[in-house]
């Protein structure tokens, strides 16, 4: 009884490592099949590849797969890495398009001289507090010092009487760079205190601020919600309408970078991105649209 | 019967392949990690590596201490809050525990070990970090070592309590009834006899747990706060090191790769491999142990 289990399960295992085997192989063409080039309406063809800021990439999708529905022999492969990959492959002409969720730094330019600065949107960083927190608005030198951690209680800034508790991305985000660059003073200011708390994405930094008293932090406009209070600054409230006019002092550019001048299918996209279309879906995705 | 010779022949190699392969995957892995983070073991030093206590990639400063620190002091602590329950749990099973009661708690304890990770983490952002937060000492988030400690020393309970029942259920029968027929009482046998015989084994228990617990990446990041600090004491109470925020070195990879590019991910790659060497030696310790058990 026992052997004739055992020859079972080998005949079992045979079977099976056979018809692995066989679907290997039948899933390895020697070639992949050639595209057959469908009588597209508009002609267009060809493929574009795009990399960089995980802020910009969900946008950037969105935008490929509306004008795929256009131009369906376009392939559009978009994939992330952030901010910095996004200029240097750019730069580097590893990829078509790069992507970018902050300005492009002047020492990036000056290392690739030919990349093409195309801004697509525009996004506002909002601060954002605990909903108990009684101070409703900040000066943006207030929230310089809260970050550099020189301002550590709420009562310096006209609050209570409490610990303020710092709740900030990690290094390498462009959410982080953008704060950096528009609050604290770029490189020359001071650095985000080490004790703040360091989230790895927006959702998370909005879940953390929401469930710690006491706390600040600041999120993409587009993750806003009742579980957090947005400050004005310097006056002005955080909504997208007074980001757009201009008002709101912490807005950043999302961008798309080139290698010399747009050509073919991919001049093509960016001119659909700032089209009157391509612009509405930055308005539906939540982001500021640049038209 | 030469046909079933055949069919043993082939389903022996078959099962070599198979164990070979991951030999031949762990060593990918390794040659893979050591050569992306060869950059930083050059560019940046051994020594300025694992003993700099400053982590600002976008200055270009790469010091792992502060997260070598936080790693080594939350496994600590897990371990601390954890052991005690795992091995409780471990006797109960193997020797109190009536047939139905063990029945029931034994799929419970292994049921934890099949709750993804995140789980735990988003259970202890939401739940444990407010009650960690009730503890009233100014600079206390509740994001700490403490509310990882908690975590971890959860998820590494079924791995201790597994190991270190076997452990004691392989106890010799003989063990047990010459103590109890000299006089003692059940409680007397189990730490004086069983739990001694069976100490190889737990120890090796508990270093698996430990090797466990250093590997944890996604419910750490959740709830430990991730600063790049070293954790030190927030008031004159010692123990208040535990509610100081602290990164894994796990958790240093996890939150900083997707961005990392050049010596940053050069450098990542090499908190890789010392994450690995710490794993391995931990590994063999515990292998080591658990093969003198066996002799």
């Amino acid at each position: 009884m026992y052997q004739r289990n055992r020859a079972l399960i080998g005949v079992g295992l045979l079977i099976l490592v056979l018809m692995v085997t066989v679907v290997a192989c039948q899933s390895t063409p020697t070639k992949p099949a050639e595209t057959t080039p469908a009588s597209a309406p508009t002609g267009l063809s060809g493929s574009i590849s795009v990399a960089g800021s995980t802020t910009v990439q969900p946008l950037a999708e969105k935008l490929a797969e509306a004008f795929n529905a256009q131009h369906p022999d376009v392939q559009i492969d978009v994939q992330g890495g952030g901010s910095s990959v996004g200029v240097k492959s750019a730069g580097q002409g590893t990829v078509d398009v790069g992507m970018a969720s902050r300005e492009v730094k002047q020492s990036e330019l000056d290392e690739y001289p030919d990349l093409r600065v195309l801004t697509i949107a525009r996004d506002g960083i909002a601060i954002v507090t605990h909903p108990d927190v009684p101070v409703d608005g900040l000066t943006k030198e207030q929230v310089k010092g809260i970050f550099a951690g020189d301002v550590t209680n709420w009562s310096e800034v006209d609050g209570p009487d409490k610990p303020i508790v710092i709740v900030a991305r990690e290094e390498g985000s462009g959410t982080r760079a953008a704060f950096e660059e528009m609050v604290m003073g770029g490189e020359e200011g001071p650095a985000i205190a080490d004790t703040a708390i360091l989230q790895p994405s927006n959702g998370a930094v909005r879940t953390t601020v929401s469930t710690t008293p006491d706390s600040i932090g600041f999120l993409s406009f587009g993750y806003l919600d009742q579980s957090v209070k947005a400050l004005a600054i310097d006056g002005v409230e955080a909504t997208e309408a007074n980001a757009a006019s201009g008002a709101y002092p912490i807005v950043r550019p999302l961008n798309m970078m080139i290698k010399g001048e747009p050509s073919g299918v991919v001049k093509a996209w960016l001119d659909f991105i700032l089209s009157d279309a391509g612009q509405a879906i930055v308005r539906e995705e939540g982001y500021i649209a640049v038209k | 019967m030469r046909a079933r010779y055949a069919i043993d022949n082939s389903v022996r190699y078959l099962l070599l392949f198979s164990a070979l392969i991951s030999i031949f995957i762990v060593f990918l892995i390794g040659l893979f990690t050591l050569r992306e983070g060869w950059a930083a073991f050059r560019g940046i030093g051994l020594v300025q590596l694992l003993a700099g206590h400053v982590w600002r990639p976008g200055r270009e400063e790469f010091g792992l201490l502060a997260m070598i620190a936080g790693s080594v002091l939350v496994t600590i602590g897990a371990v601390a809050l954890g052991v005690p329950l795992a091995l409780g749990g471990a006797v109960f099973l193997a020797e109190v525990a009536p047939r139905r009661a063990r029945d029931l708690v034994r799929p419970a304890v292994e049921l934890l070990a099949g709750i993804p990770s995140v789980v735990y983490g988003l259970f202890g952002m939401v739940v444990l970090v407010p009650l960690v937060r009730r503890i009233p000492v100014p600079g206390n988030t509740g994001y700490g070592l403490l509310s990882a400690s908690i975590v971890l020393a959860v998820m590494i309970l079924p791995t201790i309590t597994n190991i270190a029942e076997d452990a004691i259920r392989a106890v010799p029968k003989e063990y047990k009834e010459g103590s109890l027929a000299l006089g003692t009482t059940y409680w007397q046998t189990i730490v004086g006899v069983i739990l001694p015989a069976a100490r190889s084994g737990i120890v090796a228990a508990i270093i698996l747990g430990l090797g466990r617990a250093l590997g944890e990446t996604m419910a750490m990041i959740m709830v430990i706060g991730n600063s790049v600090i070293i954790p030190r004491p927030l008031n004159a109470n010692p123990l208040t090191l535990f509610l100081s925020q602290a990164r894994t070195l796990t958790g240093n990879i996890a939150v900083e790769i997707s961005y990392a590019t050049g010596l940053h991910e050069s450098a990542l790659f090499a908190t890789g491999v010392v994450l690995f060497v710490l794993i391995m030696l931990i590994n063999s310790l515990a292998r080591l142990l658990m093969r003198r058990r066996v002799s």
